[in-house]
C-alpha cells in the first residue's frame, strides 16, 4: 500500500487560542454560504505566511514519520485552501524532502490555460525531486472556472485535450506542432523533460463522476476517490473494472485510491473534538454556492438533468438550488451552524470520518479497506486545528495506525501502483473481470 | 393577431445543421432573435405585432429544440450561420428585432452584411462594451436571479410571471442551463461583447435602426446605447422611462407602438 498524508491547508484561526477570530471567520463563511468568494479583505497576509510555512514544515516532517506520499491539491479564491498554486509548494518539497513521492491531486488543467507551461513546471519538479513526482489532473471545481476565467462550457474538452497535449509534450521528440480544438502550439520543444520515463505515473482524483472514471480506466490511470460515500464509490469502481475489462486488462487495487478524514487522539473525547472541526464553516457543504459549483456547461447534460429534478438538493440546507440567500438573522445562522455540526454523527456512522483512539480507528479503517480495497490510501486532516494538534495526530497515525494499515494491506493483497503497474494484468476478451471492491464487506460498521 | 396556440414549429436544414423556427402571424416576415436565456415564450407584444407581420423566431443552435452545432464557437460564427439560412430561404432583406444577446447577433449580422436587413430593431443589445457600468454577469448567478433583475420591478410587471412559464419547473431549469451553457460557449470572453463590433457597424450607415433601451436597465447599461448610435449613422435611440432590460414586457404597449411605427 502507498500511504499518504493530505490537508487542504486551510486559512483558519485556532479556536482554542484565538476563539474570537476563529468564530468571526466561520460566521462570515456561513453567512456568505461559501468559502469561495469570501472577500479577500479578510485575508491577513502575516497569518497566511505563518500558516503556509507550518503546512510545509508538516509535509517535510511527515516524510520523516514514514508516509510514502505527500499529497497536495489546489483551489483558488477561497480560505478553504491556501495552496492556490501547488506547483510552488511541490517545488519546495522536491528540494527539501528525499524519499517520499510528491503527489499532485491534481493540477486543474482547464484553468491553467497554458498546458505547455504546466508540462515544463512539472518536469522541473520531477527533475529536482530526483523522479519522485506523481502528477494528477483535475477539471477544477466549478468555482475555479470563475476564479480563473476558464470557460466552463468547454471544461471537459480543455481537460482531455490538455492532458493529451502534456503527455505528448513529454513523450514526442520536438519540435512539433500541436493544433487541437482549443490548444494551439506551433513550436513544442520543451528542453526540460521529466526524469521518469516515458513520463511520471499519473493518478487522477475525483468525486466519482462516471465520465472521469471511465476516462481513467481507458487511460489506465489509477483513480483516487476523494472521501466519497462508500456505496457510490463501489459502484463507480465496478464501472472502472468493467471498462478496464473492455480495454483488455484486469483492474486491481493498484488502480484505486481513497482519501479519508481520520483524526487520532490520545483519548476518544479529544479525537472527536478535533474531528468535529472538520465541519468548520460547513466544510464541503459550503465549499462554494451551487451557482458557482455548477457554472454553465460545467456539468454533463445527464448531470444537469438529474440536478433539475433534485432542485432542493443543493449544498445549502433547505435552499433550493435556484434560490438566493445570505440574509439570515443571527438566530437563523446559529440554527444553520448547529445543523452543520449535527452532521458529524451521521458522518461517523457512515464511516465518512473516523475520529478516535487508535483502538477505535483501526477496525473502522479495516472495514473501509475491506470494502474498497485501494492500493493507495491518504489520511486527511482538516479544519481549524492548531499545529500542535496536527503534529500530534500525524505522530499517532505514524506510530499506531500506519503499521496496522500496512499489515491489513498485506492481508488483503492491496498492491499499489509502484508494486504492480496499473493496467499490466491482461484479461482475455470476453472474460468477466473480478470486481476489486467487495460490496459484501459493507455490512454494518463496527459498533 | 396570432395566439400562442397558432405558433408553428418548422425545421430547416442549413448545411449539415438543423434549425427550428417558430412561425406565427400574417404578412411581411420579421426575424426575431431571442435573448441569452432562450425563447422566453409567446408574449403580448408577439400577439400585437403579429396582426400584420409574420414573426419568424429561430431557436438558435443549442437553445431549446435546435441541436448544438459544434463548430459554432462565437457570435460571429452564429451570425454567419443565420445569415446563410436567410439567404438560402430567400428571406433577405428582412426586418429584424433582436433582444439583448439576440440584439448583438443582429448587429453582428448587419456589420458583416448590411444588405441582409431592411430595418433593424435592437432592444437593449449586448455586443458592445458599455462606456459606463458593466454587463451583468449571467454566469455567476442562478438563471432566476438574472431573470428577476432583468426587469425593474418583477412584482409590477404583469407578464413577468408568464416569462419562461414562471421558470421554476425542472424542464425550465434544464432549458435555462442549456441556454446558459450555449451563451458561455459563444460569449464567455470578452463577456458579452466584441471589441471590433462598433468599428464594423460603421459600415451599416444606411441601414435604418431603432435602438430601444430601458433607463433602469440592470443587465446591459444604457450607456451602451450611445455607442450603438454613434456607430450606426441612420439609427435612433428611444429610451423607456421606469423600465429595465425588458421593454417588450415591462412597457409592452409603448414597445409595440414604437416598433410598428418604425417598421411601417
Amino acid at each position: 500500500m502507498h500511504l499518504m498524508w493530505f490537508t487542504e491547508r486551510q486559512y483558519h484561526y485556532d479556536p482554542e487560542t484565538e476563539p474570537q477570530r476563529s468564530r468571526t471567520l466561520e460566521t462570515q463563511i456561513l453567512r456568505h454560504r461559501s468559502f469561495f468568494g469570501l472577500p479577500n479583505e479578510n485575508f491577513d497576509a502575516r497569518h497566511g505566511s505563518a500558516l503556509l510555512n507550518e503546512y510545509l514544515d508538516e509535509k517535510i516532517y511527515s516524510e520523516e514519520l514514514g508516509f510514502d506520499g505527500l499529497m497536495l491539491n489546489e483551489h483558488h479564491g477561497t480560505p478553504f485552501c491556501l495552496g492556490s498554486v501547488m506547483d510552488v509548494e511541490a517545488a519546495i518539497l522536491a528540494k527539501t524532502t528525499k524519499r517520499a513521492k510528491i503527489v499532485l491531486l491534481g493540477n486543474p488543467v482547464p484553468t491553467v490555460a497554458n498546458a505547455l507551461r504546466l508540462a515544463e513546471e512539472l518536469s522541473m519538479i520531477d527533475l529536482i525531486s530526483g523522479g519522485r513526482l506523481v502528477p494528477g489532473w483535475v477539471r477544477g471545481a466549478g468555482s475555479e472556472q470563475l476564479a480563473n476565467n476558464s470557460n466552463p462550457a468547454y471544461n471537459r474538452e480543455y481537460f482531455e485535450e490538455g492532458v493529451d497535449f502534456i503527455l505528448k509534450a513529454w513523450t514526442t521528440p520536438g519540435p512539433f506542432r500541436f493544433e487541437g480544438k482549443h490548444f494551439h502550439f506551433r513550436f513544442v520543444n520543451p528542453w526540460v523533460l521529466p526524469l521518469q520515463k516515458p513520463h511520471p505515473p499519473i493518478w487522477i482524483p475525483g468525486l466519482v463522476s462516471p465520465d472521469t472514471v471511465t476516462w481513467c480506466a481507458r487511460k489506465r490511470f489509477p483513480y483516487v476517490a476523494l472521501a466519497t460515500r462508500l456505496e457510490p464509490t463501489v459502484e463507480l469502481w465496478n464501472l472502472y473494472t468493467q471498462t478496464a475489462a473492455r480495454e483488455g486488462y484486469q483492474a486491481g487495487p493498484e488502480n484505486f485510491g481513497y482519501l479519508q478524514p481520520i483524526f487520532v487522539g490520545e483519548n476518544q473525547a479529544r479525537a472527536e473534538e478535533l474531528g468535529k472541526r472538520f465541519l468548520y464553516g460547513g466544510a464541503f457543504a459550503h465549499f462554494a454556492r451551487p451557482e458557482w459549483m455548477f457554472p454553465p456547461g460545467y456539468n454533463s447534460k445527464e448531470a444537469t438533468r438529474r440536478m433539475a429534478r433534485l432542485q432542493a438538493a443543493a449544498n445549502f440546507q433547505g435552499k433550493p438550488i435556484h434560490a438566493g440567500g445570505g440574509n439570515e438573522t443571527d438566530e437563523e445562522l446559529e440554527e444553520i451552524r448547529r445543523g452543520v455540526y449535527a452532521q458529524y454523527e451521521q458522518s461517523k456512522k457512515d464511516l465518512q470520518m473516523i475520529a478516535g483512539t487508535p483502538d477505535y480507528v483501526i477496525p473502522r479503517l479495516r472495514k473501509v479497506l475491506e470494502v474498497l480495497r485501494p492500493g493507495i490510501f491518504s489520511f486527511w486532516l482538516d479544519g481549524p486545528l492548531a499545529q500542535k494538534d496536527r503534529i500530534k495526530c500525524l505522530e499517532l497515525i505514524s506510530r499506531e495506525i500506519m503499521p496496522a494499515v500496512r499489515q491489513i494491506g498485506r492481508e488483503l493483497g492491496l498492491t499499489d501502483p509502484f508494486e504492480r503497474a496499473p493496467g499490466s494484468v491482461p484479461l482475455a476478451a470476453g472474460r468477466e473481470p473480478t470486481p476489486v471492491a467487495q460490496v459484501d464487506a459493507l455490512g454494518s460498521a463496527p459498533a | 393577431m396570432a395566439t400562442k396556440e397558432s405558433v408553428r414549429e418548422t425545421s430547416y436544414q442549413i448545411g449539415a445543421d438543423q434549425l427550428f423556427v417558430l412561425t406565427a402571424g400574417a404578412g411581411k416576415p420579421v426575424l426575431v432573435l431571442h435573448e441569452e436565456l432562450g425563447f422566453p415564450g409567446w408574449m403580448k407584444w408577439n400577439e400585437e405585432l403579429s396582426d400584420r407581420r409574420t414573426l419568424l423566431t429561430p431557436l438558435l443552435p443549442g437553445f431549446g429544440r435546435t441541436p448544438r452545432a459544434e463548430w459554432i464557437m462565437s457570435v460571429r460564427d452564429l451570425a454567419g450561420f443565420i445569415a446563410r439560412g436567410l439567404r438560402e430561404q430567400r428571406l433577405a432583406p428582412i426586418d429584424v428585432i433582436g433582444f439583448s444577446f439576440g440584439g448583438w447577433l443582429a448587429a453582428e449580422m448587419a456589420a458583416n452584411d448590411p444588405a441582409l436587413f431592411s430595418k433593424m430593431v435592437l432592444v437593449a443589445p449586448a455586443g458592445i462594451r458599455p462606456p459606463e457600468g458593466e454587463i451583468k454577469d449571467l454566469f455567476k448567478v442562478p438563471a432566476l436571479e438574472y431573470l428577476r433583475e432583468s426587469v425593474r420591478d418583477s412584482q409590477r410587471t404583469a407578464e413577468f410571471a408568464s416569462l419562461y412559464d414562471g421558470g421554476t419547473s425542472p424542464e425550465q431549469y434544464e432549458a435555462f442551463e442549456d441556454a446558459r451553457a450555449e451563451t458561455a460557449r459563444l460569449a464567455w470572453q470578452p463577456y458579452m461583447f466584441n471589441p471590433s463590433l462598433p468599428h464594423l457597424l460603421e459600415g451599416t450607415a444606411n441601414l435604418p435602426a431603432l435602438i430601444i433601451w430601458g433607463r433602469d436597465d440592470q443587465v446591459v447599461p444604457m450607456s451602451t446605447a450611445g455607442v450603438y448610435q454613434r456607430s450606426m449613422k441612420n439609427s435612433r435611440v428611444v429610451i423607456f422611462e421606469a423600465c429595465g432590460h425588458r421593454p417588450e414586457v415591462e412597457a409592452s404597449e409603448s414597445f409595440v407602438r414604437e416598433v410598428k411605427n418604425f417598421l411601417q
